[in-house]
């Protein structure tokens, strides 16, 4: 039974269950992120205050339908492929029951259909976060539910398809790194799913009578569990892809294989306590509560990140220098090829989630300093600085990486992809910046009018703050555009690609069909090895000085922007 | 070419740690602990705590307790809803339903009252504007905070908890004087 095939270009193996799987979930993914691209139009253009472009009924249905597509159907769905690629392919093991695998799949795909039509028929714009007791129609609830159940059974294939690796002996020695990461985004994910599955199960059944009441505030912790975890399966997810990039494009290797899967680790026991982060300014939370759950225990969530945002880049540098790139601080970094999408969105990803997405959000999650900032449009920019130019980014690198490897076409129109990763992370940034500095001024999230049009009362925003939020917006339609330029790559390349080899046909080949059957000429690939030992160690001394200096430049960053947001907590009227 | 292959040592928790990770995660976990220790430290020294006094509620019982202050202190009405100035030091009391955060209020600067927030209906986000003092506000809850307004003049109280097709229009006032 030939079921595998090697991929000339990279090395790495598929196996035909898993990379069926892979294409399904991935394309999906990239449906759901276009369907979030055309509404974040809407979403834009109407927080633009002088265009102002949609009704305010439209407006909140185009930003529920923007927000969950984005986050959850985008992501989730890219992640399941990240997942078959992290267990089948990196490890060389046929996937584990392919079957449940494409029942889960659909499982998530008609819930993911189930909850849009619930959107777009105009009477679910509750937003993703559906705060109880506003209700939506129960489809809107199911579609999420099944959706979850599918990203479940997904992840156990995962599981599953670990053990068997590991029965059969597919490879030497410990799993590989981010494989490793992988697995604590599953971890995560299936904690996220329960937390979800604990309130959404009895939401729905509110929702066609059978439930008279669901506590508000208990929804909202419980909620969370899914809603801020679900966000910590990307960052372990996009973490172990910026490994995986590192590997792949500079033969990088951990600087320590123990600090990095011990930041994974600390990730896993730590990241879920998040749900704290959306409670901190409700009633009769303890104090004690939200001290520890706020700062993962003690900050160890943020002390893992920290420790990725020096190894990642640093083993970048180690491999740039070994090759001679070794001249002043920042040779290596230099000399990095900027004009690969797979690596200029991978490396503007890190420094933007870095800088501006972690910062900002230990920041704002800070027990007191929430006060001025919950509900503000500082809490969105936060997050589109975690998740778009985080893990979206993040996910496009990879897919650049993937339409040669696993869909095996060459990239279509490859400029636009070489200028995509500037043109969407720039305009992101621009977006994120002035939305941060609109949240500083008040200006509330999820508002159709910041004019009050209507009010009995008034009140008037500062002008700077029209400004900023003018500006965010514009940065907002570069993003877009940058946005659609990687739909036209990604899409265009899948259609009109050139074929890097044999193929089924057109459409096929990410159908979830197979390449033409010639191509899986193997029964079983050779056992993984272990990485080659180095021949010289390390005497000593900074191996990635670069980076360091980086890790420092954040630090300095870090440490003066927390101390002027508790300045600026000093400064508002006394509570206790 | 390590990062997606299986370590190359077996052993790989015994390879030691290079320097310059040691130093990073020491200097990293030393900011990790000063930033945990500032949420204590603000509620001993800080003036910006939020209380953890809340009491369950039901919408009747509360809008019965708003409307007893409303009886009680009235003294004008702006745009139709009451505005109320309650004596320094007493429970004050906020109401948010669909759309309008009800009364208002007139305090004194530098006096401290004890705010009483809840919902009538669904959840509502009290946002004062333009001091930036933001709560979620949550039927069901009877949310208690002691407020000293410092500054005088005119604040303006807006909705920034998402609550359906008139969330904008819900704004609301308190007026500080001196």
């Amino acid at each position: 039974m030939a079921e595998f095939r090697v991929c000339p270009d990279s090395g790495f193996y598929f196996h035909k269950s898993a990379e069926s799987l892979m294409k399904v979930n991935a394309v999906v993914g990239i449906v759901a992120l276009l369907v979030a691209g055309v509404l974040a139009i809407g979403v834009v253009l109407t927080r633009w205050q002088e265009v102002h472009l949609l009704p305010a009924d439209q407006f909140y249905m185009v930003l529920t339908g923007h927000g969950i597509n984005a986050l959850i159907f985008w992501i989730i769905f890219f992640e399941m492929a990240i997942l078959y690629f992290a267990s089948s392919t990196l490890l060389r093991c046929r996937l584990a029951t392919p079957r449940w695998g494409w029942a889960g799949f659909f499982m998530m795909l008609i819930g993911a259909i189930m909850n849009n039509v619930a959107v777009f028929s105009g009477k679910s714009s509750v937003m993703m976060t559906s705060y109880v007791p506003m209700q939506a129609e129960p489809h809107f609830y199911l579609g999420l539910i099944l959706f979850a159940v599918g990203a479940l059974i997904q992840v156990f294939v995962f599981f599953g398809t670990l053990v068997i690796a590991q029965q059969e002996k597919t490879y030497q020695g410990s799993v590989p790194l981010v494989t490793f990461g992988a697995i604590t985004a599953a971890i995560i994910a299936v904690f996220t799913i329960a937390s979800g599955a604990i309130i959404l199960i009895p939401t729905f059944l509110w929702s066609i009578g059978y439930v008279s009441h669901i506590d508000a505030e208990m929804y909202r912790v419980i909620w969370w569990g899914m809603g801020h975890s679900s966000q910590q399966i990307n960052v372990a997810a996009h973490v172990a892809v910026w490994y995986l990039i590192a590997g792949v494009l500079f033969g990088a290797r951990p600087m320590s294989e123990k600090v990095s899967r011990f930041a994974f680790l600390l990730y896993i026991f730590f990241l879920q306590l998040a749900s704290a982060h959306h409670i901190l300014v409700d009633p009769g939370i303890s104090t004690e509560w939200k001290i520890f759950n706020t700062s993962y225990a003690m900050y160890l969530a943020v002390l893992a990140s920290m420790i990725h945002g020096l190894t990642v880049p640093g083993s970048i540098e180690v491999a740039q220098r070994r090759k001679g790139l070794t001249k002043g601080l920042f040779e290596w970094l230099r000399k990095a090829p900027w004009g690969n999408p797979v690596f200029s969105a991978m490396f503007i990803s890190l420094v933007t989630f870095g800088f501006i997405g972690g910062i900002t959000g230990v920041v704002m999650g800070t027990e007191q300093i929430n006060l001025i900032i919950h509900n503000t449009i500082y809490v969105p920019a936060h997050f589109h600085a975690t998740v778009v130019t985080g893990t979206t980014l993040t996910f496009m690198a990879l897919t650049y990486l993937l339409i040669p490897v696993l869909f095996r076409r060459q990239m279509f129109l490859p400029w636009i992809a070489k200028l995509q990763p500037y043109v969407f992370g720039g305009g992101m940034t621009i977006l994120i910046l002035f939305m941060l500095g609109a949240g500083t001024l008040g200006v509330s999230r999820r508002h159709w009018d910041m004019d009050f049009a209507g009010a009995a009362m008034a009140f008037e925003y500062p002008a700077i703050a029209y400004t900023l939020m003018a500006v965010g917006a514009i940065g907002g339609v570069l993003a877009i555009v940058g946005g659609a330029m990687y739909l036209v790559v990604a899409v265009g390349s899948l259609l009109f690609g050139k074929k890097l080899e044999a193929s089924a046909g057109i459409l096929e080949s990410f159908a979830g069909k197979p390449l033409a059957a010639s191509v899986y000429n193997m029964a079983k690939p050779e056992v993984l090895a272990m990485a080659p030992k180095l021949e010289e160690e390390h005497e000593g001394g900074f191996e990635a000085p670069g980076t360091f200096g980086l890790a420092m430049l954040l630090l300095v960053t870090f440490v003066v922007y927390y101390f002027i947001n508790w300045n600026y907590l000093s400064s508002v009227w006394p509570l206790g | 070419m390590t990062s997606f292959m299986p370590p190359a040592d077996r052993v790989w928790w015994k390879v030691p740690v290079g320097r310059q990770e040691l130093v990073w995660i020491a200097i990293a976990l030393v900011w990790c602990i000063i930033m945990f220790l500032m949420m204590p430290l603000w509620h001993v020294y800080g003036k910006q705590n939020l209380s953890t006094e809340a009491y369950q509620t039901t919408p009747a019982k509360f809008g019965a307790k708003v409307e007893e202050m409303v009886s009680k202190y009235k003294v004008g009405e702006e745009a139709g809803i009451p505005v109320v100035a309650p004596p320094a030091g007493s429970d004050i009391y906020m109401l948010g339903r669909l759309w309008q955060w009800y009364p208002v209020l007139k305090l004194k600067k530098d006096q401290e009252y004890r705010l009483h927030l809840s919902s009538m209906d669904w959840q509502h986000g009290w946002s004062l504007q333009p001091d930036n003092i933001n709560l979620q506000i949550v039927p069901g809850y009877d949310m208690v905070l002691k407020i000293t307004p410092d500054k005088s003049g005119e604040y303006g109280v807006i909705c920034n908890e998402y609550c359906g097709i008139g969330h904008h229009t819900m704004v609301g006032k308190i007026y500080v004087e001196d």
